[in-house]
Formats: C-alpha cells, structure tokens, sequence
C-alpha cells in the first residue's frame, strides 16, 4: 500500500476502486504504530479508524453518496476539539478534558466523510515553535530523529512529513503551521483572518490565530480550503468570500504578477543556505514570468516584540477559565477557598504557559498597559497600514519561512529570547491578518527549508496559484524515514 | 449638598435568548445548571455568538433614555477570577478607547430635575453563587450557570440625586419606561439590580454594591447618607471605600479593601467584530420601538379629552394602556378610562393577579356600551367586572347568571322609592332645599336594588316624588 500518495490522488484512488478505504487506514493505523514510538507525532490514535473505513467502503459499495473526502486518514491538532474525545492541548490542565462538541472544521470533514487517525502534538497550548514544550514529551523531525520538528504544530507536519496520514489540521497563532510544515517538508498554511471557522479551536491568541491545513501539495490544500471555508454563525469573526472553489485556475501561473522580497527577513542572523534558498527561489519566480524587487517593511523589526505582547495579553485572559472547577483533572475542590484553589489548580501548567501568563498578567496591566500592550497595538496597526501599502504595488511578498535551519531538541529550549526570534518572518501575516504559505522548497545537510508566500488579504486564492507555480519548480528527495 | 449616583443592571429578560448562546434568557423555571450550553459554560474552544436583539433592545433603551448613539460599538473583556464567571472574564463594554458603549450622554428629567446619563452599556450576566451552611467551617459555596450569560444593561448615572426621594422617582420612571419599551419584566426576582454611589458635603464618595432591588436601592441610599451624616456631625472622617448592602440586616457593611484594588486589564473582545449601529438601523429602531410614556399620555388627553391624572396612570403602565389601546373607540374612551383607572386597579395591581386575569379587552369594550346604553349601572359593572376578571365569562352571561341587569321599571322603581321616602323623612326635607341631598336618596335607592337601580329613572322619579 503506497501510503505517499496526495490527498486528491487518494480520492482518484478510492474513487476508481484501486484501493479500498479499510486497507488505506488500515495500513496507516500499522505505519503509526511502527514509527510513531520514535517520531511522536501522536498523543492519541483514534481507535475506530478501521471500522469507520469499513463504513465508509460500505456506502461506497452500496452506492450511498460519499463525502468529498472518501474514508481519507486525517490527523488533527490536539488543541482542536472532537466530540467525545480528549483534547488535552498537551497540557496536564485538560489532561482529561473530553470535549462534549465538534469543532465547525470537525463537522464539516465529517459531513465530507473525513477519517480521524487522531490527535497530534503540540507545544502546550500551542505556544511555542519545536513542540518541546507539549507536558507529554517533544515530536521528532523525520528527517532527523535529532532535531525539531517546528511548532506549535509539529505532531501534525510530522504526521504528514512521515505518512502518518494524508493530511492534518493544525493551528497558526505566529507561524504555528508554517513553521512546523516548513522543518519538516510539507506544505502549510495560514488562511486570512476569518476564512476558517475557530469555533472548537482552543484559543490562545483568538484575534490573530486561524486553522489551517498541513498537506503534501498546494492543490491538496486547496482541495481542504474548498470543504473548510465559509461563513460560521458560531464564530462571528468568519467572512463571506461567496462560493470559491479555491483548486478551479490554481495552475494559471504568475505571469506577469509583482512580487517583494522582504529585505527584513533575510537580514541579520540568516542561515547562508537558507538565504541562498531564497536567492534560488526568487530566480525561479522570476523566470516563471514574475517580476521581483526588494522592500522594505519598516515595523517587521518590531512585529515579534508586538506579538508576544499581544498574544500574552490575550492569553492571559484565554486561559483564565482552566480553574478546574467545571472541567480538567482529577483534584477536589471540598476544604479549599476559591483563591487558594485555582493557585494549586494551575500550578499544573508547563513552564512556557506560565512564562506567558505572568507576561500577560503584566504588559496590560494598569500602569504598564500604555508603556507596553498598547504599543504593541500601535505597532500592530503601523505594520498592517505598511503591508497593505506594499500589496498596492506587489500582488505577492516572498520571504524564507523561517530564517534559520531546524536546530537539536533541547538546543534552544532554555533560551526563549533566541526562541521567539525564529518567529520573526510568520508573526506578520497573523498580526496583520493575510494569508500565508509555507511550501517545501530546499534540503541543506539532509534538514528541509521552506519558502512563504504572502498575498492581500482574501487573496487566498490567487496565493495558492503563486504557490502551485513555485511548487512546480521544485524536486526534492524524499523523507528518510 | 448630597450627591448620589447610581449604576443600574436591569436584565433584558423579553429576550428569546442568551447574549452569546441560544440557551433561554428567562432561566428562572429551570433545575441548577441544565439551562447551560459549551458556550456559555465557556468550556475550551467555545466562542461567543452574538444575540443581534440583544443590540437592537440596548439600543432601543439608549434611545429612550435621550442618549447619543455611536456609529460602532465594541465589547471588551473585563478579566477577574470568580466562581461564578465560566471564563473568567466578562464580556462587557467600555469608553476608555473611544466611546463604544450602547449609548452614552443621555438624560432623563424626573420632575423638574434633569438627569444625566452617563452611559449605557451591555454586558453578560454571571452565574449564581449559593452559599450553604451556617458556620464557616461547614460553609459550602454552590454555583449555578443557569444565569451565566443572561444579558444585562448597564445604566450609569451622574450624580446628579440629591436626596433619595429623586432616586425612587426615577426608579419608578425607569421601570415604567423598560416595561413599556418591552425589553424587560422590572418585577422579575433579581431582574432590577444595582450599585450606588453617595457623598454628602465635605466628604468622600462611597459606592454601595450588591442591592438586590429597586426597593432596597432607596433604603440603602437613604442609611448611607444618615450614616455618613453622623460621622460627619460627629467629625469622624468619611473614608472612601466600598461597602456592601446586607440584605438582612438592611445596613450597609464595609467591604475588604482587597476588591478595590482588582485591575481588570480591560482589552478588545478580538471574537466579537465591531458592530456599526449606524443611521439606518438608527431609523428602523426608531420606527420599531413602543410609543413612549409621555407620546401616551399626551395622545389620551389631547385626542380623547382624558383628565391629565387618569391619563398619567393609564400611559404610565404598560398593562393599562395596552389594555386601553386595544379597548377604546372615538365614543367609550373616556368610559374604558374610567372603568380601567377606577374599578379594574384593585382587581390586577399585582404580577400575581394579572397572570391570572382573564380580562380581555373585548369584555371592556361590552362593558362600556353596557353602561352606556344603560343596560347595567356602574355599580353592577364593578361587580361584572370582578366575575368576568376571576372567571373569563362573557359579560351577557355574567349579567344573567348575577342578574346585573338594570332594574328599570318605573313601577317596580316607584314602590321602592316609596320606601325610601318613608324610612328617610330628614333627608327628604332637605333635599327640598339641598339638591344634592337627593343624590344620598338614589344612593338608598341603589342600596335596595344592590345597585341595579337605572340611575337616571331612579333620580327622574325622587324629584317629581319631593317636589
């Protein structure tokens, strides 16, 4: 059984008999357990899968219409939650957390006929960017055992990297898809500001953060923004962009189009090889028929600054209701006060979260508030007026996905200073709100480097098609795994 | 002079349902904790989903409040641990960044005083807490979510009150005025609550917290600025705090100053989009809200020539004018008036009894023409109308099963008067010269019959009878 196929090959695959759903999951259920011991790119594995296939083979037997994804073995972020199973964020806080609801994406696969292989893992609560945060031990990179996957998503990219599955959904609050997509070689996504539902998404930074797939090519992703787009009455932040069919046109090229090359993101502290990458890359738009130049985006410098500003406010907030009195771990509450309980409650977070909390008890508090949160808004808001200042010229802006290469587990995990600078090329699509992509696009020293598109806001579309047109540029080898 | 402000949270309790869930708005029927959804119970990935009425109501208020309404408006959290909060932060509104709120500088005039209007602001109620147990060491603290989410509008005045006479007054024109708009029912146990903040001359500013009623909000008022009076005479220093109105004990009790000194890191709620209210929804509100209070009042006195007094209680309660709306005609208005603002009051004056009314408005108007055409005396029309309140009947039915109708016939009417005469010489003598002595005769009259005398015929007979 080829488990390396892509999802819309999957679908032909299924469609035309060649395969059956069953024996698909089946051999998928076997290759996690063969690997994933020492990958870990899973906290649970759903126990169903292979009788859900069978249903699925059943209808497809018995002529019962079949959803848009045929019994396909998906994996999905463990922050995103599933009817009646755990969804723990990788954190001892939910540890036994069932959720008793869909998230909107969740209903809308399973109306498709989607197959949970199960939940990955994540940097808990999906802050971080190496998954060596998650409370149940960091994932490895497939294409080394040694190294960082990326994060916070990186049960999901090495899901997908490893074939694990066909595809996974993860979660992007700085870069959380494209980071982890581009350590490990696959394609990632961040969709703008609204075109996915959040609701059942667990939020950290809920007014910058979107779902997003984690495929193995830009035309399966596009495949997945088809079935989960669209207007969400439990998430009111979600926008109407009408009827797309985001795979129609997606190899119409980028002839003619305008492209700027981030000066800011391939300055200081830039990995040669993941420079010469992008030099590489730039080239190849161009001889697709693109135009390139570089700009500048001034607030790029302080985008980092304002994001972990922001997104500790916000989490501050986000997190306050893990109190453990309605839901969480096993810890009663008989004899204590409330105050005195919740401190006990919450010592159960990592040591990230709580960096994070007393960071956002802090920058919005009175007296500080003026000093540091609303100056990162500041900074926010200068920075979107720039980027769409750039998009009146440029109909895309390319840059490294991150500036640097994967590092070792455990290399940087006691430095979060060096950490949150690895941010710095993702956190700008979030802050501003456009959509972003990371596709696989180099290998250095056998450790993949990936290369972001970015394009206006609602412009998914077209971006998708600028990425379809780099895609095609490039071979590379395959996982070692 | 004494200053007294006031921060009223009236619940929005006509709403179908929740400010951010389908759950009911009107939780009070159901068992702890099973009119709760993901939502607003906040469990993880849970996001509010904005009521629209729930706009449209708060705005409406802000409108009949003379507010100036902002083109958007936003919500903010307002974040502090409480068992009673699922998410640990409130959704609620704010005008530090620009003024956002439902409405802000409105005014009300309560006689001749003005009211200001501070702001309007809606936000979601939270849960309740139970407390069980007598000592400390058995205490046991419960929570119930059934209310977590109701919406809640926040009015908040200047303090512009001087006294607590000017508090209650305005509470009853608030009341009035939030029955009236049809977005809240006043009398709903913990419907109405509010916070108040009194100062007398030459001292601090003290807020009161927790009165659970309109009605305690003017006690409380009142013992805190006798309090503070005799501290003051006494040349204690006022200190500025917060206190606590206890319900028992109707006193108000110094809080612990650890609530003061919360900082709430108010911010942007980022999953609820700015709302633009803007001129045109403006407009549509406007058509869409309930004739006012005063619009009422004028069109009974101008169009139907009702006494100003009958028409202040009649516009002023939303149960009598709707009543005598649905009622009146060019002819029976000034009859339907009487009868609703004479006999009707004793009968429904509470929620209890007219949830139990069987009052229609079609049994005032055959009430009003049975008076008219003198079929039955207004005496027999108080005694239909307490059969047909209790009972439903028709008024033909209660007439006959009573035997309501009129006792009209003028030799049946000329024995009695004879008896009346006889039996009240004195009377009959004065009237000679008194004319309105006779009218204490038809009463007699009226007396024998039980009131079914045609009181026309009856007074026609006693004067051909004296003179």
């Amino acid at each position: 059984m080829n488990l390396k196929i892509s999802a819309l090959d999957y679908v032909n695959e299924v469609k035309n008999g060649n395969i059956s759903v069953e024996d698909f999951v089946f051999a998928t259920i076997e290759r996690i357990k063969k690997i994933d011991g020492s990958l870990h790119a899973f906290l649970e594995v759903n126990p169903q899968a292979v009788e859900n296939a069978r249903i699925i083979d059943k209808k497809i037997k018995s002529g019962t219409k079949v959803g848009d994804c045929f019994g396909m073995p998906i994996s999905i972020k463990d922050n995103i939650c599933i009817k009646d199973s755990k969804t723990t964020c990788a954190s001892k806080m939910l540890e036994n957390f069932i959720a008793p609801y869909d998230a909107t994406v969740i209903s809308k696969l399973k109306e498709q006929d989607a197959i949970f292989v199960g939940k990955t893992n994540l940097d808990e609560f999906a802050m971080g960017l190496t998954t060596e945060f998650s409370a149940y031990g960091p994932s490895r990179n497939p294409w080394n055992p040694d190294y960082v996957p990326g994060g916070s998503s990186g049960g999901s990219a090495v899901s997908v990297s490893a074939y694990e599955c066909v595809a996974s959904l993860g979660s992007d609050t700085g870069g959380s898809v494209r980071n982890p997509a581009s350590f490990c070689s696959v394609v990632g996504f961040k969709p703008t500001y609204g075109l996915i539902s959040r609701y059942g998404l667990i939020s950290y930074a809920n007014s910058i953060e979107q779902i997003g797939p984690i495929a193995r090519t830009v035309r399966d992703t596009a495949f997945f923004l088809n079935i989960l787009s669209g207007l969400d009455p439990n998430d009111n932040t979600t926008i109407d962009l009408g009827k797309q069919d985001f795979l129609e046109d997606i190899d119409s090229g980028i002839a003619g189009k305008k492209i700027g090359v981030i000066q800011e993101m391939i300055g200081e502290g830039i990995d040669p090889t993941v420079l010469s990458a992008t030099k590489e890359a730039v080239s190849k738009l161009e001889g697709l028929g693109a135009t390139c130049e570089d700009i500048s985006i001034d607030m790029v410098k302080y985008s980092v600054a304002s994001y972990y500003t922001i997104t500790a406010t916000e989490a501050g907030s986000n997190l306050a209701r893990y109190d453990n009195l309605r839901y969480g771990y096993e810890f009663p509450v008989e004899g204590y006060e409330f105050n005195s309980y919740i401190s006990k409650a919450r010592t159960k977070f990592g040591p990230e979260v709580i960096r994070r909390m007393i960071l956002g008890g802090f920058v919005p508090s009175s007296g500080q508030a003026g000093k540091y949160f609303l100056k990162a808004l500041k900074v926010k808001s200068k920075l979107t007026k720039e980027v769409s200042e750039a998009f009146k010229k440029y109909d895309y802006l390319v840059a490294p996905t991150v500036p640097i290469l994967p590092f070792k587990i455990g290399e940087k995990i006691d430095d979060p200073v060096a950490l949150f600078l690895v941010d710095i090329n993702t956190v700008i699509a979030n802050l501003t709100g456009i959509p972003s992509i990371s596709i696989p696009f180099s290998i250095s020293n056998g450790l993949p480097i990936g290369i972001q598109l970015l394009a206006k806001h609602n412009d998914d579309k077209s971006l998708l098609q600028a990425a379809r047109a780099l895609e095609t540029t490039v071979k590379l080898p395959e996982v070692p795994i | 002079m004494t200053k007294i402000g006031l921060e009223i949270h009236c619940q929005l309790t006509k709403l179908e349902s929740k400010l951010f869930c389908p759950c009911k708005a009107n939780y009070r029927e159901y068992e702890p904790n099973t009119n709760i959804c993901p939502i607003c119970m906040g469990l993880p990935g849970t996001l509010p989903r904005l009521n629209q009425k729930a706009i449209e109501k708060a705005t409406m208020i802000a409108m009949a409040l003379n507010c100036s309404i902002p083109e958007k408006i936003a919500f903010f959290r307002k974040n502090y641990f409480y068992p009673d909060l699922p998410k640990n932060f409130q959704i609620t509104q704010l005008n530090i960044y620009g003024d956002t709120s439902i409405g802000g500088s409105g005014m009300i005039m309560v006689g001749d005083k003005k009211i200001r209007i501070t702001r309007i602001q809606l936000e979601e109620d939270p849960g309740r807490l139970i407390y069980e147990g007598s000592s400390s060491k058995n205490q046991i603290t419960l929570v119930d979510y059934n209310r977590a989410g109701t919406p809640l509008v926040e009015i908040v005045t200047e303090p512009d009150f001087e006294n607590p006479k000017q508090v209650r007054e305005f509470l009853n024109i608030l009341s009035d005025l939030l029955e009236n708009l049809d977005v809240s029912d006043p009398g709903l146990e913990g419907a109405m609550r509010a916070d108040a903040n009194v100062s007398i001359e030459g001292g601090n500013k003290v807020e009161i917290k927790n009165i659970g009623s309109f009605h305690d909000l003017e006690k409380a008022v009142h013992f805190e600025i006798t309090r503070q009076e005799s501290l003051h005479s006494r040349e204690i220093p006022i200190a500025q705090e917060t206190r606590h109105w206890d319900d028992k004990r109707k006193i108000t009790i110094s809080s612990r100053s650890k609530e003061e000194e919360l900082d709430y890191r108010y911010f942007l709620e980022g999953d609820i989009p700015w709302i633009t209210v803007g001129q045109q929804i403006h407009e549509k509100l406007r058509l869409e809200m309930p004739e006012s209070i005063s619009s009422k009042r004028e069109r009974y006195i101008k169009k139907y020539g009702i006494t100003d007094q009958v028409a202040d209680v009649l516009s002023s309660d939303k149960f009598y004018s709707d009543l005598f709306d649905k009622s009146l005609t060019e002819k029976n208005a000034k009859e339907i008036a009487n009868i609703i603002t004479t006999d009707l009051m004793g009968l429904v004056d509470t929620k209890e009894k007219r949830q139990l009314s069987k009052l229609e408005s079609t049994h005032l108007i055959d009430i009003a023409n049975a008076i008219q055409t003198g079929k039955i005396t207004r005496i027999s029309a108080k005694n239909a109308l307490y059969e047909i309140v209790k009972s439903g009947k028709k008024l033909e039915q209660v007439i006959s099963e009573m035997d309501l109708g009129n006792v009209s016939d003028e030799n049946e009417l000329t024995v009695i008067i004879e008896q009346v005469v006889q039996e009240e010489p004195q009377a009959v003598e004065q009237a000679k010269s008194n004319p309105q002595t006779i009218n204490f005769l038809v009463g007699k009259v009226m007396q024998k019959t039980k009131g079914k005398a045609d009181p026309k015929l009856t007074l026609d007979l006693l004067k051909k009878k004296i003179t």
